[in-house]
């Protein structure tokens, strides 16, 4: 038998499985052409800004095209004594080259930032240098201060040298490298960005948990009450959903001043006297009323599409069969419901973990998140490369939320009304 | 909704405990919003209710805050409405441009690396806004955009796309493919279906997007924050601006206004909603 299964040709005389294959790979990049403009657009713009903002927080280049003579000559030295002639001479005539371009202060600063007393020694060396005379440069440079001799000065010298650091990552979690090369925690009472840290990761926690014990109960009540109410409570879910940030925000600080509403409700029911009116602004207690209220659309929304696919029988059945309706609502209604409470609490905690307007304007010093630290390194300090670090490290925080989210439920079951 | 008869008293009791937890929701949700229509026509500099207010006395109420923004000397909520408006116009036609012909082409079948793609698209939804900021200040700097309206509204397409790439993407997963290509075999070019036929069935869901690119524009203060200068001055920017340094009632009025434009944006949005839900044959 010598069965050969003949090829289906096209009218063109082409084998039909080839036409085919090109037909499809037309509609395929048919369809990429359409996204790639919005791609290219996002690649350009978008990402590859955040691409940089990582090499700008590890980059550590200034300082070793400063010294470029200074390292070459230090690469034959083991760092373990004084270091040998040819690296105090490469140095004089780097710092040379910097002086003439006025450039040295950055060099001090960035070398006292290493180890403390540098900055004083190296004007001392300019005042000096003036009057060297060629040959002998190590002596004549320990001769301007002492230190110059001390063999931990050049150690941390030669530290600075690699092009990249994670010093930057390393201060954004209260940590620094010491001279010794080790990785230690800065003492306790000068741990600022930790405390951030922790504060950011509570307050988007707990508002997480606000906003499902209050969304919960209302998108509930609107999935089950008849649609002609259910729309009209829906307004109340909508209205702040669509209002400006902003306006919201206004709204929490003029109800929590100290005259305002809240005070004087409080005041009024005899719960505090007139005269010690409890601050709660521009402190954690402003942070978290704001939020959870701005917040709490977002968890409303799935948690009432999810809701609304669960059928009324399925609860009369629970109690048809004999559960109380405690008991038919904790072992079939919620259950039902939990992709819902998982899409409205990642919604509302990744929201929350990088909130900026809110907590800057009602949150005041101890209600401030990591954001502001940010926006603050950003503006104030101009540390730029520090602001990158911290960002991407949230960055990375959310994505790894995001990512497990995905893993557990599937980010396709985000829907918003 | 009435509970029936034979319901014993402590869950009788237990659901007007439910009920009124819920009321108090609804009103720890909508109220703040009320507490800026009656201060905004205050008389007084004070954001307080003053004891003539509570008395509803006429004398209490005035315009003042009104006349102040649309006419104030020292204001800039002209040039700031007009900022905004501006570079929110643009940047929603933008926005649903580029993204409509994305989730057109994300919707296809052939489309390859999906996942990938609807990902890098819809990250700037994701990503906090904060680190948005830095990122495209960083290139806004580079490219000498900072400080610049195109800057700005460049960095609000980048914003409001996601959105539009979802509500499109949305409203074509129920599309019936069937059509284009009956149009298509009639002899239709396909820019000529998209447009006659593709189009029309989806624009509730590029019109809805472009509504919510258009408020995430209007609304938006931190990416413009990192990138506006003097002349940039938007809404939101001056509301900061007042916000921080002190709380005049005439931020107020200008909240009033904005929550009736929010009002009327969210009667669009749920008649589109609505319209789109009956074109897709989909009845909840």
């Amino acid at each position: 038998m010598n069965l050969k299964t003949e090829q289906i040709l096209t009218t063109d005389g082409v084998p039909l499985s080839i036409s085919l294959k090109k037909a499809e790979r037309k509609n395929k990049i048919k369809a990429f052409l359409l996204v790639a403009p919005l791609l290219l657009f996002l690649l350009i713009t978008y990402i590859s800004p955040i691409g940089e903002m990582f090499t700008r927080s590890i980059d550590d280049r200034m300082i070793t095209n400063m010294l470029p003579k200074t390292f070459k000559a230090m690469e034959n030295w083991d760092g373990q004594e004084l270091p040998p002639e040819e690296v105090y001479a490469s140095f004089l005539s780097d710092y040379k080259v910097l002086v003439e371009n006025k450039t040295q202060g950055k060099l001090g600063q960035r070398l006292n930032k290493e180890k403390n007393g540098f900055n004083s020694i190296l004007k001392k060396l300019k005042r000096k240098m003036k009057k060297f005379e060629d040959g002998n440069y190590k002596e004549q440079i320990i001769s301007v201060h002492k230190r110059f001799a001390d063999v931990t000065y050049w150690q941390a010298m030669k530290r600075t040298a690699p092009p990249y650091t994670i010093g930057k990552y390393l201060k954004a979690v209260d940590m620094y490298e010491d001279q010794n090369g080790d990785i230690v925690q800065v003492e306790e009472k000068r741990r600022v960005y930790k405390t951030l840290w922790i504060r950011t990761l509570e307050v988007a926690f707990f508002v997480t948990i606000f906003c499902f014990f209050m969304g919960y109960p209302i998108a509930h009540l609107l999935a089950t009450i008849p649609v002609k109410y259910s729309n009209l409570l829906m307004i109340c879910v909508l209205l702040p959903f669509w209002t400006s940030l902003l306006v919201r925000t206004a709204s929490w600080m003029i109800l929590l001043q100290q005259q305002g509403l809240v005070n004087d409700f409080i005041v009024m029911i005899g719960l505090v006297g007139d005269e010690n009116r409890p601050q709660m602004m521009y402190n954690k207690v402003g942070t978290y009323v704001a939020m959870t209220q701005i917040l709490l659309p977002f968890m409303v929304l799935p948690l009432y599409s999810v809701m609304k696919t669960v059928s009324p029988s399925m609860m009369r059945a629970g109690k048809s069969l004999g559960g109380t309706p405690f008991v038919s609502f904790w072992k079939i209604y919620f259950p039902l419901t939990i992709s819902g409470v998982g899409a409205g609490s990642l919604l509302v905690f990744i929201l929350a973990v990088g909130y900026y307007i809110t907590p800057e304007l009602v949150g005041g010093a101890s209600g401030t998140l990591i954001s502001n630290n940010i926006a603050y390194h950003m503006k104030q300090t101009l540390d730029w490369s520090f602001a990158s670090a911290m960002g991407l490290m949230l960055l990375f925080g959310v994505l790894a939320i995001y990512w497990l989210y995905n893993k557990l439920v599937g980010v396709d079951n985000i829907k918003l009304g | 909704m009435a509970l029936p008869s034979y319901t014993e008293t402590r869950y009788k009791i237990w659901h007007y405990i439910y009920l009124t937890i819920c009321t108090c929701v609804f009103i720890f949700l909508i109220a703040p919003l009320f507490v800026i229509f009656p201060l905004s026509f205050s008389h007084d500099e004070f954001l307080i209710f003053s004891e003539k207010m509570k008395r509803l006395d006429p004398d209490g109420f005035s315009l003042r805050w009104y006349k102040d923004m649309i006419w104030g000397t020292k204001n800039p909520w002209g040039l700031a409405a007009k900022n905004s408006l501006m570079i929110a116009f643009f940047s929603t036609i933008g926005s649903v441009i580029i993204g409509t012909l994305a989730a057109v082409g994300l919707s296809s079948r052939h489309m390859p690396f999906k996942g990938l793609i609807m990902a890098i698209l819809i990250s700037p939804m994701i990503i906090p806004l904060i680190i948005s900021g830095v990122a495209i200040f960083f290139f806004m700097a580079k490219v000498g955009l900072a400080a610049t309206h195109t800057g700005i509204i460049l960095a609000h397409i980048i914003l409001g796309t996601p959105f539009v790439v979802i509500t499109v993407t949305a409203t074509l997963s129920g599309f019936d493919h069937s059509i284009t290509r009956a149009s298509a075999s009639l002899g239709s070019t396909p820019f000529n279906t998209f447009m006659k036929v593709t189009l029309p069935l989806i624009l509730p869901g590029v019109i809805s997007g472009g509504l919510f690119a258009f408020v995430t524009s209007f609304d938006e203060v931190v990416v413009v924050l990192f990138l506006a200068g003097l002349d940039n001055t938007t809404i939101p920017i001056q509301m900061w601006v007042g916000l921080r340094e002190q709380l005049s009632p005439t931020i107020l009025a200008v909240a009033t206004c904005l929550i009736i434009l929010s009002t009327l944006v969210l009667i669009s949005a749920e008649l589109l909603r609505r319209r789109s839900e009956r074109l897709r044959g989909i009845n909840r």
